[in-house]
């Protein structure tokens, strides 16, 4: 029974991934808010920050560019958001627990339920990544550098859609998933994500972005766009998105395991 | 009971409940409070930076020229909350007991509204508080915050409404960025982190229209004891607030359509 | 008074987006203090009937008054004479028991003063005392409905509507609430409006019963009376040698109109007349010297009068047109098999 189990694994993934992304889609309304939210941010704040790059030390003359990373994290935020609200709505109409009593394993319950965070993941970084460029900006690391930064925007999707699926498993609630997501926003607000750090003026807040692992996420995909190729910067932002996930990962799984023990 | 006594008791019976409900609640409290707590933490201490760029003329400081902000925020989402839980409550039936029981449905919407609005007394009040800790000045007299506080209130039950028909119309919780979106776009489009002359481009074309950049500058007026744009203020809430029963009216009238 | 406490419904249709007329002109008339049983299976229309009968929905055409008022026209004034009990209950999961009557209470527009003393009255009645202080979403499912009919009964509403009040309920809260049915009809007078899927419950319970099926009344009356309408009853006999089953036929075939059995080896016979002729069938098999392993006298049930309308049984018959053979539900109260009489 359980080899049988596990081999059909895969399969299992795909038919919920399948079923998460149909879900998606069959909502355009769904798509079309994150899609267009962060780039009208983007707009507004490259208006209303403008300001800031007549500071001396800034480290572009656009605050366009110097912004372009904060739409892709927003999508990942979206994203695992979008994730966490179907995964809620399942545990609050019985759905979870209908799932339960198949054979389906917890993992691949877990990994279905990404599938579909990682597929609007996908859909929005291509996205911001072709409008930035319409609008002017420019990817300093060239054609290569955009992969990259598309496969960086991925991950970073991943290891927020493994956060919003702890949350849902957690609370067991939309509400409280949509609750949780402008405080994550919030998150974001308290990095480097729009000022440099170096020029932040309390003392105290340089020091939460420099501890906000969102800072070298945000500084990772910015390098690509402002400065280039910098291994360190790619890295950190890397190393931190795979950290975030096995820890959000493991919680999940602890997590759903409470709630199908409870439920 | 007369028709008004009964709306009344209506009101207050379903503002009681969602007062009951977001305080007995943490994951439905905790975030309507923290989120205009973080909000202002990050605006005030990340950007600060920008108050030394050339022409910036705000005088009681970058705190307190975010606390405005704010303000008008936390009472603008707090209506916006609100709606969330209306639309929870078409979702999941509940809302056909109200409707069901209440023989003035406008009361229902009323009693969301009150909650709202303590909601949006309490969240300011913490707020506020931590602003003082922070060391944020405050220029205004008693009667300049009070001015502020009514300001906040009719905001917060402006977007309760605004909320509340699209909750009506829609009757699911995957309708809560369609409630969101506008009110963060419209509110981002006024001149959050600088004075209006220091906006660029076409957001400061967009700006100058939005009766949000009046209800802000109004509040940074209150903040720094220097009151201005309040008749202004005051008639785009009328007008705002008219526009808004309006379109609740017109959620309940299809929420009954539906049944 | 009886305008007060009626119910009275003409040409009623209730279509929804999508052209599915769920309600497809139904006329019916409730008098004060009557229980009416509305008898139906799934997808019937039962549900829409009660929300546009409780102003939840407007109806697409006709005329339908409660208490005396148009429900159309006069939402308020009908809601503050019914109570109501959906079939899906509509209870908040974060409120404990008492905070719903105390929010109900408020809706309703009690005084506050009776209002805490109202709710535990209640709360006793449908035996949640206990559970009082617990939030709903711990209550169990019976739990849940009987708090939702408390929360219908708070405001003594004159008319009740009643929406298969009894689905999941165990027998012990079933007959309990039939028993509170009865009193509130017969003792103060309360009209009862109730839907149900159980021959049963309607049998024991209404007054007068209404079988709607795909949204249009087949059948109208007082139990007894649609009975008899349909239905005389019939004697089923199952010899003891199948090999004798065509003389059992010729010895019964006297009594009445032979029709086919259910079971293979048995015969089935509608009696001309009543069950009294039930020892001179003994008699007549006796002289023929048939032996028998079992008879059985099947007085006509509601499933018959449904069958009869409609050419299918009541169980099974959301499943669809033409299958009239539905063997009984498992575990269903009703003591006898169905007997086919088409
Ligand atoms: N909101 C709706 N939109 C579209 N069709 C609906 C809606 N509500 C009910 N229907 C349809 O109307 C018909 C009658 O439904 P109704 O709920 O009244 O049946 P019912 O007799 O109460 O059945 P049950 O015993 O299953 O509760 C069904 O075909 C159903 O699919
Ligand atoms: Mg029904």
């Amino acid at each position: 029974m359980t080899a049988l189990v596990h081999s059909a694994w895969p399969a299992q993934v795909g038919l919920l991934s399948g079923r998460a992304i149909k879900r998606i889609l069959r909502n355009p309304a769904q798509m079309i808010f994150p899609i267009a939210f962060p780039l009208v941010l983007l707009a507004v704040n490259a208006a209303g920050l403008d300001a800031a790059t007549r500071l001396p030390g800034f480290p572009t003359a656009s605050y366009l560019d110097f912004a372009l990373a904060v739409p892709f994290m927003q999508g990942a935020l979206f994203a695992a958001l979008n994730g966490g609200q179907d995964l809620a709505r399942d545990i609050e109409g019985g759905f979870l627990d209908r799932l339960a009593m198949t054979p389906i394993g917890g993992a691949a319950l877990l990994a279905g339920q990404l599938g579909g965070a990682l597929f609007m993941g996908l859909v929005s970084a291509i996205l911001y990544l072709v409008v930035g460029i319409a609008f002017g900006a420019g990817i300093a690391s060239g054609a290569g550098g955009a992969l990259v930064l598309v496969l960086l925007a991925l991950a970073i999707s991943f290891a927020f859609a493994c956060f919003g699926t702890f949350v849902a498993l957690r609370a067991g609630t939309g509400e409280a998933v949509q609750g949780f997501f402008p405080l994550f926003f919030v998150l974001l607000f308290l990095s480097s994500a729009f000022f440099p750090r170096d020029l932040i003026e309390q003392e105290w807040f340089r020091i939460i972005a420099t501890y906000n692992p969102v800072s070298y996420m945000v500084e990772g995909i910015r390098s690509l766009v402002i400065s280039g190729w910098d291994g360190q910067a790619l890295a950190q932002a890397f190393a931190i998105a795979a950290i975030a996930t096995v820890g959000f990962l493991a919680l999940s799984a602890r997590a759903l395991r409470t709630r199908l023990v409870r439920t | 009971m007369s028709a008004l006594a009964r709306t009344r008791s209506v009101a207050l019976a379903v503002a009681w409940r969602s007062i009951h409900n977001a305080f007995s609640n943490k994951a439905i409290l905790l975030p309507s409070l923290l989120f205009p707590l973080f909000f202002f933490i990050a605006f005030a201490g990340g950007l600060s930076g920008i108050r030394n760029a050339p022409d910036f003329d705000y005088r009681s400081g970058y705190t307190t020229f975010q606390f405005a902000f704010i303000c008008i925020q936390a009472s603008a989402f707090g209506g916006v909350f609100t709606g969330f839980a209306i639309a929870a409550d078409f979702e999941f039936g509940f809302a056909r007991r109200l409707l069901l029981a209440a023989p003035n449905r406008a009361g229902i919407v009323i009693g969301y509204m009150l909650s709202a609005m303590v909601r949006a007394v309490f969240v300011l009040t913490v707020v506020f508080c931590a602003g003082l800790v922070s060391g944020m000045r405050v220029d205004g007299s008693l009667g300049h915050l009070l001015g502020l506080l009514a300001l906040a209130l009719a905001v917060s039950a402006t977007a309760t409404l605004w909320a509340a028909g699209i909750a009506m119309r829609l009757r699911t919780m995957q309708a809560g960025p369609v409630m969101q979106m506008p009110v963060f776009i419209a509110l981002f489009l006024a001149p959050v982190f600088v004075p209006l002359h220091l906006v660029a481009g076409w957001v400061h074309d967009v700006a100058r229209y939005n009766p949000f950049t009046a209800l802000l500058e109004a509040a940074r007026g209150f903040m720094a004891g220097e009151p201005t744009k309040i008749g202004l203020s005051a008639a785009c809430l009328a007008a705002l607030f008219a526009l808004t029963v309006l379109w609740a009216r017109g959620g309940l009238r299809s929420a009954e359509r539906a049944g | 008074m009886s305008e007060e406490r009626g119910i009275d419904v003409q040409g009623l249709v209730r279509e929804f987006k999508g052209g599915v007329r769920a309600v497809d002109g139904i006329d019916l008339h409730v008098d004060a203090g009557e229980i009416y049983g509305f008898l139906g299976p799934n997808g019937a229309g039962k549900s829409t009937t009660v929300k546009v009968l409780t102003t939840l929905l407007p109806p697409s055409a006709g005329q339908a008054t409660v208490a005396g008022h148009d429900v159309a026209r006069e939402g308020a004034k009908v809601r503050a004479a019914i109570g109501v009990a959906l079939q899906d209950v509509a209870l908040d999961p974060m409120l404990t028991g008492r905070e719903h009557m105390r929010l109900q209470g408020g809706l309703q527009g009690i005084p506050r003063a009776e209002r805490g003393k109202r709710g535990d009255e209640l709360l006793e009645r449908v035996g949640l005392t206990d559970a009082a202080d617990r939030k709903s979403k711990t209550y169990s499912g019976g739990m849940k409905r009987r708090l939702d009919l408390a929360l219908a009964l708070l405001h003594n509403p004159r008319i009740l509507f009643l929406d298969e009040p009894t689905t999941g309920l165990d027998v012990q809260s079933r007959t309990a609430l039939w028993e509170e049915v009865e009193r509130l009809a017969r003792q103060e007078g309360t009209t009862v409006f109730l839907t149900t899927q159980y021959l049963e419950e309607a049998d024991v319970l209404a007054d007068r019963v209404g079988i709607i099926d795909r949204g249009t009344i087949v059948a109208e009356g007082t139990p007894a009376q649609l009975k008899a309408q349909v239905a005389k009853p019939t004697v089923e006999l199952v010899p003891r040698d199948s090999g004798q089953c065509a003389a059992a036929g010729a010895a019964l075939e006297p009594f009445g109109e032979l029709i086919s059995a259910r079971q293979a080896g048995s015969i089935a016979v509608r009696l001309d007349s009543g069950a009294d002729q039930l020892a001179a069938i003994v008699r007549a098999l006796d002289q023929a010297d048939i032996a028998f392993a079992n008879l059985a006298l099947h007085e006509p049930t509601l499933d018959d009068v449904f069958l009869a309308k409609t050419g299918r049984s009541l169980e099974g018959a959301a499943d669809g047109p033409g299958d009239g053979e539905v063997p009984p539900a498992p575990g269903r109260s009703r003591g006898e098999p169905a007997v086919t009489t088409s």
